[in-house]
């Protein structure tokens, strides 16, 4: 610094500070105006809006502000709006004989689109966001149904599920795993006995052979037809739809070692009207009986 | 005399990492237990080696080496940051690169903070200790203090880089974002901090300037800050001393709230105030021009580094925290846009009277890209503090299009032209091996950014739609998976940006290359004083 003459800088002919440090000096332009203001007019906003929403800490609880707002009671109100406006739909809902629900045409809609919804949130990560299913997880767009299709059986499964531990009313039923009942022989035979009956591709000597063994050891729950047994969940093995999967190698896994699908209880979770909306919404997608 | 001390000190150290090594109860803990008994076995040998040798004279000039080793680090740690960020992003695209062969390391869980761990940390960890060690040295006039303390905090800071890493895929982590190593890496990374500090307040207490330049404030407030955040945060007690495993001292809200003051302020100290450190001295340099205004720069930087530290809050919106204190962080969030904003003003107005050079100095076009990044995500970050515009924002990608808008516009540019400034004056060349380079580098950086924000804005904007969206009975229409598949596009665009992003960035690690293989390392004379 030269003793207190100004260090004009030549490009802007504004003084600066007299400062250098590694060869930068720095100018000595005022706060920009339109930033200053900017700044002022965003304090000003923050002191009206901690006035207006709660903001400020006191010693036992926080100031509350003018307008009663809480994020809570936001909510709270966005929930109440849509029950009150529904409470009287969902009521007849919850009490509506299901059989003839779709003679009712706005109750069947409203019970679409609240079961839809009840769907997207709560089934779809297993049965998936079109209802189409996955293995292990049966599709509810066809009409083939484990333990049935009608309104009074899939919102009974809804409601108990299958095969849990939570609700002593679960639908239950449990295949033998034949692993060590049947000889390997015999499991290569019965396999090809199932891909006979659902018209695949088999060897029709070892289908032959296995016909018998279906008999002695499958056809008490699969039915001496193969065609299933809902009281039991049991499916119909003469069809082209499969759970896990209808090629040579699953069809042994699940010989062998059987399989054990579960679904939870929903009635613990979801009250009446929704169980009654979600089994009406998988009713109409295509399947229902 | 002090060698023998070292040599006890290092000795301890292999005999308690042997026994950790023998007791660990996780593969983490053992793994790293091996890595610092070897770091120990190695300096124990270097440290023996040199007892009773004749000391060498003292250097004298700019200490440069740890600069240069931070140059080449820094270069290193960006590819590998924003390789893993490729990868992830394809991951998120197509789920079946979480191949089963490489689980469970190469989970996207687990890569995930590998790859922020590796840009905030590794890259711009790195390009903060370098650069605040060439700042400080020249605006300071000084050699740096403490001798090789610099080489410590550089070495320190890199093995524990190299210890969270291996962490992160080994499967140690204390889940809080941005802060997931474990209780001895905090440690250790708090003594290498310390060390830093000591080293930065040693030069600047040696300087021959009278006043204390901008830039050094804001590295300054950078170091003593992220030093806070990083010890509250990280208070844990470890379940079992040969084990990694730690349990937080705060619990609930209290941690939540504790986590994202630590988060916002790693944004705001780390990669803002540190940054704008970078900023105030390498824009006025490569310009050739004075700092717009000196009043401007006090003022924005006492607001910012006093507002910044309240703003956390606005990062649990809608959540178990209080209405009052999610106001709170809400309203010093859209105080602190102004005081942001001057370190862009500030930085764009030193161009005044050298606009012309941004036509034939792509150096200068990316700090000016980088400050524009800077000034749209400074802008962004309050609006989207906004509790309206949260509700729609929060838990999208909108957010990641925010963070990256930020970290690859404004860290990542300002990095890139340190690293071209820098590197061909710590090894004695005129300029970078290839100019056209930096143009091709210039243009893939910006077009990559600019499809990754994009995408992430529309993909974000359009989720956050989705999840409100209902129907006249007040029924959600979409699932949670519709959202997931409908954002498909946006994440290939994504994955592809950050190619682009990444090739440049292996462009400018060659330039890097071909110049340093070309020139020699000088020692700078330090400085005399201004008059």
């Amino acid at each position: 610094m030269s003793g207190g003459k100004k260090d004009i800088d030549e490009v802007t002919g504004t003084d600066t500070t007299g400062h250098s440090w590694d060869g930068i000096k720095e100018l000595n332009n005022p706060l920009p105006r339109w930033w200053l203001y900017t700044l002022y007019l965003c304090i000003i906003w923050a002191v009206g809006y901690s006035i207006m929403y709660p903001a400020w800490p006191m010693i036992s609880k926080a100031s509350a502000g003018v307008l009663g707002y809480s994020t809570r009671g936001e909510v709270a109100a966005d929930i109440a709006k849509f029950e009150a406006a529904n409470a009287e739909i969902s009521a007849q809902l919850a009490a509506a004989d299901l059989t003839t629900l779709s003679q009712n045409e706005e109750l069947m809609r409203f019970a679409t689109s609240a079961g839809g919804a009840v769907f997207r949130n709560n089934c779809s990560q297993c049965h998936g966001s079109g209802a189409a299913g996955a293995k292990g997880y049966p599709n509810l767009l066809d009409d083939d149904w484990l333990w049935g299709g009608d309104f009074e059986n899939i919102s009974y499964t809804i409601r108990h599920g299958i095969r849990n531990e939570e609700d002593f009313d679960a639908r239950y039923s449990q295949m033998t795993a034949f692993d060590e009942i049947l000889s390997n022989a015999e499991i290569d035979a019965v396999v090809q006995h199932v891909r006979a009956l659902s018209n695949q591709d088999h060897d029709a000597a070892l289908a032959a052979e296995g016909a018998s063994v279906f008999m002695d050891n499958c056809a008490a729950c699969h039915g001496d037809d193969a065609m299933g047994n809902r009281d039991l969940g049991a499916p119909d093995l003469t069809d082209a739809i499969w759970l896990y999967g209808g090629d040579a190698a699953t069809l042994e896994q699940t010989v062998r070692y059987a399989r054990f699908g579960v679904m939870p209880p929903w009635g613990e979770r979801l009250t009446d009207a929704e169980v009654q909306a979600v089994a009406a919404y998988v009713h109409q997608l295509g399947g229902g009986e | 005399m002090g060698n023998y001390i070292k040599l006890a000190v290092l000795g301890v150290i292999m005999l308690f990492a042997a026994v950790a090594a023998n007791w660990g109860r996780d593969a983490a803990y053992i793994v790293h237990a091996i890595i610092i008994l070897l770091v120990a076995g190695f300096m124990f040998l270097r440290v023996l080696r040199q007892t009773d040798e004749p000391i060498r004279a003292q250097a004298d000039g700019y200490m440069d080496d740890v600069v240069r080793a931070g140059v080449i680090a820094t270069g290193f740690w960006g590819v590998v940051g924003f390789l893993v960020g490729v990868i992830i992003a394809f991951q998120l695209a197509f789920p079946a690169l979480n191949f089963e062969f490489l689980q469970p390391f190469g989970n996207f869980g687990r890569l995930r903070p590998l790859h922020t761990s590796a840009v905030i940390f590794a890259f711009g960890g790195n390009a903060l200790i370098m650069s605040s060690f060439y700042i400080v040295q020249r605006t300071s006039g000084a050699r740096l203090w403490g001798g090789n303390l610099a080489w410590f905090v550089f070495w320190g800071y890199n093995l524990f880089i190299v210890l969270a890493a291996t962490g992160y895929l080994l499967g140690a982590t204390q889940s809080k974002e941005y802060a997931e190593p474990e209780w001895y890496i905090d440690i250790w990374l708090t003594i290498v901090w310390v060390a830093f500090l000591v080293v930065f307040l040693g030069t600047i207490f040696r300087r021959r300037e009278k006043h204390i330049y901008v830039a050094n404030w804001f590295l300054l407030s950078f170091i003593v800050t992220v030093a806070m955040l990083h010890i509250i945060n990280n208070l844990s007690i470890p379940v079992s001393i040969w084990g990694s495993k730690s349990v937080q001292v705060f619990s609930g809200v209290q941690d939540a709230m504790t986590q994202w003051w630590y988060g916002h302020n790693a944004v705001g100290f780390f990669l803002t105030a540190g940054f704008l450190g970078m900023m105030y001295y390498f824009v006025p340099k490569q310009a050739g021009r004075p700092i717009y205004s000196y009043k401007l720069s006090i003022i924005h930087f006492w607001a910012l580094i006093f507002l910044y530290i309240w703003a956390g809050p606005h990062h649990l919106h809608y959540t178990a925290l209080p209405d009052w204190a999610s106001t709170l962080g809400m309203v010093f969030s859209i105080v602190l846009w102004m005081p942001s904003w001057g370190g862009m003003i500030n930085g764009l107005m030193t161009l005044q009277g050298a606009w012309d050079k941004l036509r034939t100095d792509p150096i200068l076009r990316m700090m000016v890209i980088s400050l524009a990044f800077y000034g749209m995500s400074t802008f962004e970050g309050p609006m989207m503090s906004i509790r309206a515009v949260n509700s729609l924002s929060h838990y999208t990608d909108w957010t990641i299009g925010h963070v990256h808008s930020g970290a690859l516009g404004w860290n990542g540019m300002i990095t890139f032209s340190a690293l071209y400034f820098l590197t061909p004056r710590l090894w004695g060349r005129a300029q970078m091996h290839s100019m056209s380079a930096i143009s091709w580098h210039f243009w893939l950086a910006t077009i990559g950014i600019i499809l990754y924000a994009a995408s992430m804005w529309v993909t974000g904007i359009m989720e956050g739609l989705m999840w409100r969206e209902v129907d006249a009975n007040g029924f959600l229409v979409n699932s949670f998976a519709d959202t997931v598949s409908a954002k498909f596009p946006m994440y290939v665009v994504r994955a592809l940006g950050g190619v682009m992003y990444l090739s440049g960035a292996v462009i400018m690690v060659w330039n890097m290359w071909m110049t340093i293989r070309a020139g020699e390392s000088q020692t700078a004379p330090v400085g005399v004083a201004a008059e």
